[in-house]
C-alpha cells in the first residue's frame, strides 16, 4: 500500500531522537477527535440526565427521575401485584384442598419450585434428590411425614433447632456409651440382615435381642420406623447415612444429629419464607414423587 | 564506614527478625519473620566477607545487570503464574482437585490469589520494572540512578513477592482482591515502591536528552499512581505487632468504594499505562519506524491518566454505592474509550509502512496481535461498565474473560515481544536462538486465548441470562447450582487454553535460554582478530 502513506509520513518529524526512535508530527486522526468529543457530550448530557454529581446535601438527581432502588423496587412490585390474589388465597388455604384447584395448586409448584431452588437446594440438590445426611425428596421415605401438611410443617418448625419451639426434635442416644462393642457389632449386624445385606448370622442372632431392648422402642420390632420420633426405616435398601457395616456401627455408637433450619419468617424475621411461600413449597415438595 | 553501618543494620534486622520470629502469633507471620532474618542475615555475611576490599570503581555505561536479573525474574514468576493458573481453571472444571492434602494451602481459595499476584504482580512487576530501567537508561542516554539502588529495587520488589505468595498458602490475606497482602509486606513494598520512584525519577532529572520520551511519562505516571493507590487501599491498623492480621481503617461501601478505586487503577495505571510504556519504546525500535503522532501520544497520555483514576466505581453497580457514583464511574469508563484507544492507535499506524514484517517478524506479529487485544478490551470494558450491560456481565465469567483477554493478549503478547527483544541485546548475541520457536509460541498464545476468551464469553452469557430468567408469574427459574453444572464444558476449555498458553510460554524459556547461554548463537560483536 502505503506509497501515499509513506509520503505523507515522511514530511516531518518532531526533531527529537531518543535511541534512534524518532516521532512524526501527525495530527490527530479526525475520526477519533469526533468519536472523543461525542462521548464527552454524551457524558455531559447523562449526567445531567441521571443522579451524578455530588453536592453539599445528597447529588443530582437527574431529570429522568432514575433510581435503581426504586426499579427494583417496581419490579417487585409489579410482580406481587400481577400475583396478589393467588398469594393471598394460597397463604390461608386449607392445603389439603390446594389439589382441588387447578389454577393456585400450579401457581404453588411454580412458586415452590422457585422457593425451593433459593433456600433448600443448598442441601437437598437442585433436583431435590438430596446427599448424604440430606433426605431424598423424590421418594416415598418420609422420616417425618410425607402429606402436604407434614411437609408444610417440617419446613415451617425445622428440625433439632434452638429457633422454634415447635421443632421436631427427637434425638437418638450415642449407644457408644450405652453399649459394649460386641453389643453394638451385633446390633448392626441385625440390621444389616433385616434390611437384606450380608450379615453374620450368629452375631445378627444375638443382635436381635440388643435391638429389640434398644432400638425397637423407637424404630420398631421389625425395624419399620415410626414417624413420631423421626426414626429411620431399618428393613429398606434407604439410607440417609449409609448401611454398610462401618457407617451403621458409627451411627449406633456416636449417633446423628441432622438439623434443619426453622424456615418461617415467624423465627427469621425480615429473612425467612412466608405463609404463602411455604405453602408453596410444601405443595412443590409434595408433587415431587413421593408425596402422601 | 558505610560498610560498617550496613553490617550493623543487616544483624539489627537479623536479630528483630528472629525476636519477631519467637513470639510470632500465627504460621504465616513465623515463616515471614523467619524468611526475612535468613535474607537479613546472609546480607550480613556476604557484606562483612567484602569489608575491607578495595574499592571498584564506579563502573560506567548503562545499568543492565540488574534488567538480565529481571528479564529472569519475568519469564520465571510467568511460567508459575500460568502454571497455577491452568491448574486452578481445571480446579474450577474438576472440584477433585481440591485434592485432601491440599486442604488449608493448595486449595481453590488459597491458589487463586497465588496466581493473580503471580501473573500481575511477579510476571507483570518485573516485566516493568526491567524493561522501565533499560527503556529509561537508552531514552535518557545516561546510567541508572542511585548506584546499588536498582539492584535493592529488583531484590526488594521479589521479595515482597516471596512474602505475598508465601502468605496467600499459609492464609495470610486482608480480602481485597489484588491487595491481598497483610500489613507488613505492603510496608516493606511502599519503601521499595519508594526507591524504585527514586530510580526512575533521578535517571530521567539527569537525562542526556533534552526531552523526556513518551514512554517515561506512561512509566512515571504508572509509578506514581500505584504509589497513592496502594498506601491508601491498605490503611489498616494491625491487631498485633508480632501478627499478620490487621482491621481495615474503611469499613462498608466506602471501604468497597476504596478497593475499586484501587482495583481499577492497578488495571489503568499497573496494566494499561505501564505497558504503554513498553509498547512505546519495543513497537517502534522492532518496527524501525517513528511513532505516528506525537501530538496523539500527549493529548491520549492526559486524557488517559486524567480520566482512568475516576471509572472506579462501574465495579460497584446495583450495590450499596449510590446511584451518582455508580453515574459517574460509568460516564468516565466510556469516554476513556478514545483515549484508550489512542495507544492502540499509535502504535498500529507506527507499524504502518512495516506490515510487511508481520509476514517475516513473529515478534511484529505478537505487537499486533497485542495491540488488537488491547484495543477489543478497552472497548469491551467501556461496554461492560454501562448499566444495563453490567446488570447482566456482572459477577458472571464474561468478567473473567475480559480480564484475560486483556492479561493474556495484551500484557502478555508485548511483555513476550519484550522479552524476545531485550534477550539477545542483553546477553549480547547477534539474534534470537530460533524464530522459528517464536512462531510457535505466537500461535499457541494464540488459539490459547482464543479459546479462553470465547469460552467465558458463552459461560458467562449464559450464566447471566440463566441467573436472571424467571418465568411467567415472575419466580426464578434456575438454582445456582443449575447455572454451575451447566458451565461444565465451557470450563474445560478454558483450562485448554489455559494448557496452550503455558506451552508457549515454556517453549519461549527454552529459546530465551538458548539465546543467552548456547554457544550456538553467535555474539552480537566479533571480537577483532588479533
Amino acid at each position: 500500500m502505503s506509497k501515499k502513506t509513506q509520503d505523507k509520513h515522511e514530511v516531518e518529524t518532531t526533531g527529537h531522537s531518543w535511541d534512534g526512535i524518532e516521532e512524526y508530527n501527525n495530527p490527530l486522526p479526525r475520526w477519533w477527535v469526533w468519536v472523543f468529543y461525542a462521548t464527552i457530550v454524551w457524558g455531559i448530557w447523562y449526567t445531567i440526565a441521571y443522579p451524578a454529581w455530588p453536592m453539599l446535601k445528597g447529588a443530582t438527581a437527574g431529570y429522568l427521575g432514575f433510581s435503581t432502588r426504586a426499579d427494583v423496587a417496581a419490579d417487585i412490585a409489579a410482580v406481587e401485584e400481577q400475583n396478589a390474589a393467588l398469594t393471598t388465597e394460597l397463604a390461608s388455604i386449607d392445603l389439603t384442598t390446594l389439589a382441588d384447584n387447578a389454577e393456585l395448586h400450579q401457581f404453588a409448584i411454580n412458586g415452590g419450585a422457585a422457593v425451593f431452588r433459593a433456600n433448600c437446594s443448598q442441601c437437598h440438590g437442585s433436583g431435590a434428590a438430596g446427599a448424604k445426611g440430606y433426605p431424598n425428596l423424590l421418594d416415598n421415605d418420609w422420616l417425618w411425614g410425607g402429606s402436604i401438611e407434614d411437609i408444610a410443617f417440617t419446613v415451617t418448625h425445622g428440625i433439632r433447632n434452638d429457633q422454634s419451639g415447635d421443632a421436631r426434635w427427637v434425638e437418638m442416644p450415642a449407644f457408644g456409651d450405652i453399649l459394649e462393642e460386641g453389643e453394638i457389632d451385633a446390633v448392626v449386624n441385625h440390621v444389616l440382615s433385616i434390611s437384606g445385606q450380608e450379615a453374620d448370622a450368629t452375631l445378627a442372632a444375638a443382635g436381635e435381642t440388643v435391638f429389640l431392648d434398644n432400638c425397637a422402642s423407637c424404630h420398631g420390632d421389625a425395624g419399620e420406623g415410626n414417624r413420631d420420633f423421626g426414626a429411620p426405616t431399618l428393613n429398606d435398601a434407604i439410607w440417609l447415612y449409609g448401611g454398610d457395616f462401618d457407617t451403621l456401627k458409627e451411627t449406633v455408637t456416636k449417633a446423628r444429629f441432622g438439623v434443619m433450619p426453622a424456615w418461617s419468617e415467624e423465627f427469621r424475621p425480615g429473612v425467612g419464607l412466608t405463609a404463602a411461600e411455604i405453602n408453596a413449597v410444601a405443595a412443590y415438595v409434595h408433587q415431587l414423587g413421593g408425596g402422601e | 564506614m558505610w560498610d560498617w553501618i550496613k553490617i550493623a543494620v543487616f544483624g539489627i534486622i537479623a536479630l528483630l527478625a528472629a525476636l519477631a520470629a519467637n513470639f510470632a502469633r500465627d504460621l504465616a507471620y513465623q515463616v515471614h519473620a523467619l524468611i526475612v532474618m535468613a535474607v537479613a542475615a546472609g546480607m550480613f555475611i556476604w557484606t562483612v566477607r567484602r569489608t575491607g576490599e578495595p574499592s571498584v570503581p564506579a563502573p560506567t555505561g548503562y545499568n543492565d545487570g540488574v534488567i538480565r536479573y529481571g528479564v529472569i525474574a519475568t519469564a520465571f514468576w510467568g511460567l508459575a503464574g500460568f502454571l497455577v493458573g491452568t491448574f486452578i481453571a481445571f480446579q474450577l472444571a474438576f472440584p477433585a482437585l481440591n485434592f485432601e492434602f491440599l486442604q488449608g494451602f493448595g486449595n481453590f481459595g488459597r491458589l487463586r490469589p497465588l496466581h493473580t499476584s503471580a501473573v500481575i504482580f511477579a510476571f507483570g512487576g518485573n516485566a516493568l520494572i526491567a524493561t522501565s530501567f533499560y527503556i529509561v537508561q537508552r531514552t535518557s542516554a545516561t546510567r541508572l540512578w542511585g548506584g546499588n539502588l536498582g539492584w535493592f529495587v529488583f531484590w526488594g520488589y521479589n521479595l515482597f513477592i516471596v512474602l505475598a505468595a508465601t502468605g496467600y498458602l499459609l492464609g495470610a490475606t486482608q480480602s481485597k482482591e489484588y491487595a491481598e497482602p497483610e500489613w507488613y509486606v505492603d510496608l516493606w513494598l511502599t519503601v521499595v515502591w519508594v526507591a524504585y520512584l527514586a530510580v526512575f525519577l533521578g535517571t530521567i532529572i539527569k537525562r542526556k536528552e533534552p526531552h523526556i520520551y513518551v514512554a517515561n511519562w506512561f512509566f512515571l505516571s504508572f509509578i506514581v499512581t500505584v504509589a497513592m493507590l496502594h498506601v491508601v487501599n491498605n490503611l489498616v491498623v494491625p491487631v498485633s505487632i508480632f501478627g499478620s492480621r490487621s482491621v481495615q481503617v474503611m469499613a462498608g461501601v466506602q471501604d468497597a468504594m476504596t478497593q475499586w478505586w484501587y482495583g481499577h487503577n492497578a488495571v489503568g495505571f499497573f496494566l494499561t499505562a505501564g505497558f504503554l510504556g513498553m509498547m512505546y519504546y519495543f513497537v517502534p525500535k522492532q518496527a524501525e519506524r517513528p511513532v505516528f503522532s506525537y501530538k496523539l501520544s500527549i493529548i491520549h497520555f492526559w486524557a488517559l491518566i486524567f480520566l482512568y483514576i475516576w471509572a472506579g466505581p462501574h465495579h460497584l453497580h446495583y450495590t450499596a454505592l449510590p446511584d451518582w457514583a455508580s453515574t459517574l464511574g460509568m460516564v468516565f469508563s466510556i469516554i476513556l474509550w478514545m483515549p484508550s484507544w489512542g495507544g492502540m492507535i499509535n502504535g498500529l499506524m507506527t507499524l504502518s509502512g512495516a506490515w510487511d514484517k508481520i509476514r517475516t517478524d513473529p515478534i511484529i506479529r505478537m505487537m499486533v496481535f497485542s495491540l488488537g487485544f488491547y484495543g477489543m478490551s478497552t472497548f469491551e470494558g467501556p461496554m461492560m461498565s454501562i448499566r444495563a450491560v453490567n446488570s447482566l456481565s456482572h459477577y458472571t465469567d464474561w468478567t473473567i474473560g475480559h480480564v484475560h483477554s486483556g492479561a493474556l493478549g495484551w500484557n502478555g503478547m508485548i511483555t513476550f515481544a519484550a522479552l524476545y527483544f531485550l534477550t539477545p541485546r542483553l546477553w549480547g548475541r547477534q539474534s534470537l536462538y530460533s524464530l522459528k520457536l517464536v512462531s510457535w509460541h505466537f500461535w499457541l498464545a494464540t488459539i490459547g486465548i482464543v479459546l479462553y476468551a470465547g469460552s467465558m464469553w458463552v459461560t458467562g452469557i449464559m450464566e447471566g441470562l440463566m441467573w436472571r430468567e424467571v418465568d411467567a408469574q415472575g419466580f426464578l427459574v434456575n438454582s445456582f447450582a443449575d447455572t454451575v453444572s451447566a458451565k461444565f464444558p465451557m470450563y474445560v476449555v478454558r483450562g485448554m487454553g489455559g494448557v496452550l498458553y503455558l506451552t508457549g510460554a515454556i517453549i519461549m524459556c527454552y529459546n530465551l535460554w538458548m539465546t543467552a547461554f548456547s554457544k550456538r548463537v553467535p555474539a552480537a560483536v566479533a571480537t577483532p582478530a588479533e
